[in-house]
């Protein structure tokens, strides 16, 4: 698993990249109400607002974490957003990317440097 | 934050595990452990307790001694019969100005031989000098600083309450009593901000911790913070000062008329003389240009603040704003109250809220969006 800055994490799953929100961000955001996800097949470039999430409190952009394709998204969430909260590491996960070469991942965060940076 | 003041409950809800922010000068509880969203449902099921300290007390008492020269008084600064208010009751007032705009909205009790004023934080210093500029040839005003103010709310707040003041179980919605107590002499109404029945009450600060912790004891009752509070008093209908209400905002345009009683409107014994009376009793007569609406949105987008209203899909100038909107738990869905053109304003009409750039569906709905469980 990696992680960015905005609190993603990143997971391969074959040719994919599976895309969420770390338990971290899932407990700053406090209850999840809405997550307007993108439309599959959407082309992104790194840092796009690819989606929004509304908390109880606010709203808050996801931003794509690498340049690649959205091909896949969990339109669970739209019925149960409070999966977020509740498993955000497994069924809670936003949506799937390809992208053109899985070696950019190593420019991102492992999870002992991701807890790190939360400190 | 060293600015900021703190309620005598401060320590106590560091204890309890609250994540404090900035809220109108205070440093309070926006929501413990348990969450908004379990803290709203919890409220609705059972009793939460809420530290409301920041908001003023004021007293006003006449100088001649009659009480009723302090409820003449205080009516040359609301559009609210405060003289026809009894002993022992509360009431809804607003502060106007001379636009006819609302500068805050409060809660006024006849206590027998004076009037007890409960304020907005954000307002309160501004309040008091307004009172102080009109009201202190004839009365004189006690700001209250040496009492908290807890909000208890929810079907069980009777029951918990009357445990330690078994007369809180004969009061009545909007009755006001002062009540002996282990905790010193309490200052409690039957009302609150959640649409809850409950009660209001006022504790010297230093008993305050020993009455909140008393109360929570009761299993019951649970700690609630203000982003709970928030979405209890838009699922409940009611206005947020600063939000919803301000300068900008007449009684009329925001549909409280029903705050305004006979004897102030046109005809009445004491017709107008607040300030802002020509506008307002204009618009009594009227038609304002916009009302305060509720609305639904169809989907689960929910409609924030400063979220634009249009009257079709495409194109057009917008026809209102939304003031307040949020994830209402008790409904399962979000909520929002805006203001919007008189003509558009028919519960049941169709709009569209701008979010994000898309518009999206949103009925326009009469409030509160659940109904109260007020004890009457």
């Amino acid at each position: 698993m990696k992680y960015t800055e905005e609190h993603e994490w990143l997971r391969v799953e074959g040719d994919l990249i599976v895309v969420g929100i770390t338990e971290h961000a899932s407990e700053q955001l406090g209850d999840i109400v809405f997550v307007d996800l993108p439309e599959a097949d959407t082309e992104v470039a790194k840092d796009d607002e690819v989606a929004v999430i509304e908390s109880v409190k606010a709203a808050s952009d996801i931003l794509a974490p690498l340049d690649g394709t959205v091909v896949e998204v969990n339109d669970v969430l739209a019925d149960n957003p409070g999966l977020v909260n509740e498993d955000p590491l497994g069924d809670g996960w936003f949506f799937k990317m390809k992208v053109e070469d899985l070696s950019v991942l190593d420019d991102l965060m492992d999870e002992a440097a991701y807890k790190d940076f939360i400190g | 934050m060293t600015d900021l003041k703190r309620t005598p409950l401060y320590d106590l809800h560091l204890e309890l595990g609250a994540k404090m922010v900035p809220f109108a000068g205070y440093e309070m509880p926006v929501q413990y452990p348990m969450g908004v969203m379990q803290e709203h449902l919890h409220t609705r099921a059972k009793a939460g307790l809420f530290d409301v300290s920041h908001m003023g007390q004021i007293i006003l008492r006449a100088k001649s001694g009659t009480t009723a020269d302090a409820a003449l008084a205080l009516e040359s600064l609301v559009p609210v019969d405060i003289l026809g208010l009894k002993e022992g009751r509360q009431r809804y007032a607003l502060f106007t100005n001379d636009e006819g705009g609302i500068l805050d909205d409060l809660m006024v009790a006849n206590r027998g031989d004076h009037l007890f004023l409960v304020v907005n934080a954000a307002c309160k210093e501004a309040d008091a000098a307004h009172l102080a500029a009109h009201l202190s040839g004839a009365c004189a005003i006690d700001v209250i600083t040496d009492r908290a103010l807890l909000a208890l709310q929810g079907p069980d707040a009777e029951v918990a309450l009357a445990a330690h003041v078994p007369a809180v179980a004969e009061m009545a919605f909007m009755d006001v009593i002062i009540a002996p107590s282990a905790f010193g002499e309490l200052w409690i109404s039957r009302s609150g901000y959640s649409g809850e029945d409950g009660y209001e009450i006022s504790v010297a600060n230093d008993q305050a911790v020993a009455l909140t912790r008393a109360l929570l004891v009761d299993e019951r009752v649970a700690p609630i913070g203000l982003g709970a509070r928030d979405s209890l008093r838009l699922e409940a209908g009611l206005c947020l000062y600063g939000s919803d209400l301000d300068t900008t905002t007449t009684p009329v345009e925001a549909a409280l008329n029903w705050a305004m009683q006979k004897a102030r409107r046109a005809g009445g014994d004491r017709e107008g003389g607040f300030p802002g009376a020509a506008r307002i009793l204009g618009e009594l007569a009227g038609d304002p240009t916009r009302l305060r609406i509720g609305l639904l949105p169809e989907g689960r987008a929910p409609m924030r603040a400063e979220t634009p209203l249009f009257a079709s899909e495409t194109g057009g100038e917008p026809i209102g704003t939304v003031t307040s909107g949020a994830f209402g738990p008790s409904i399962g869905r979000p909520m929002s109250m805006g203001y919007i053109a008189s003509e558009h304003s028919a519960a049941g009409t169709q709009i569209w809220g701008e979010v994000r750039g898309k518009r999206l569906p949103a009925v326009v709905t009469a409030m509160p969006f659940r109904p109260a469980g007020y004890k009457r």
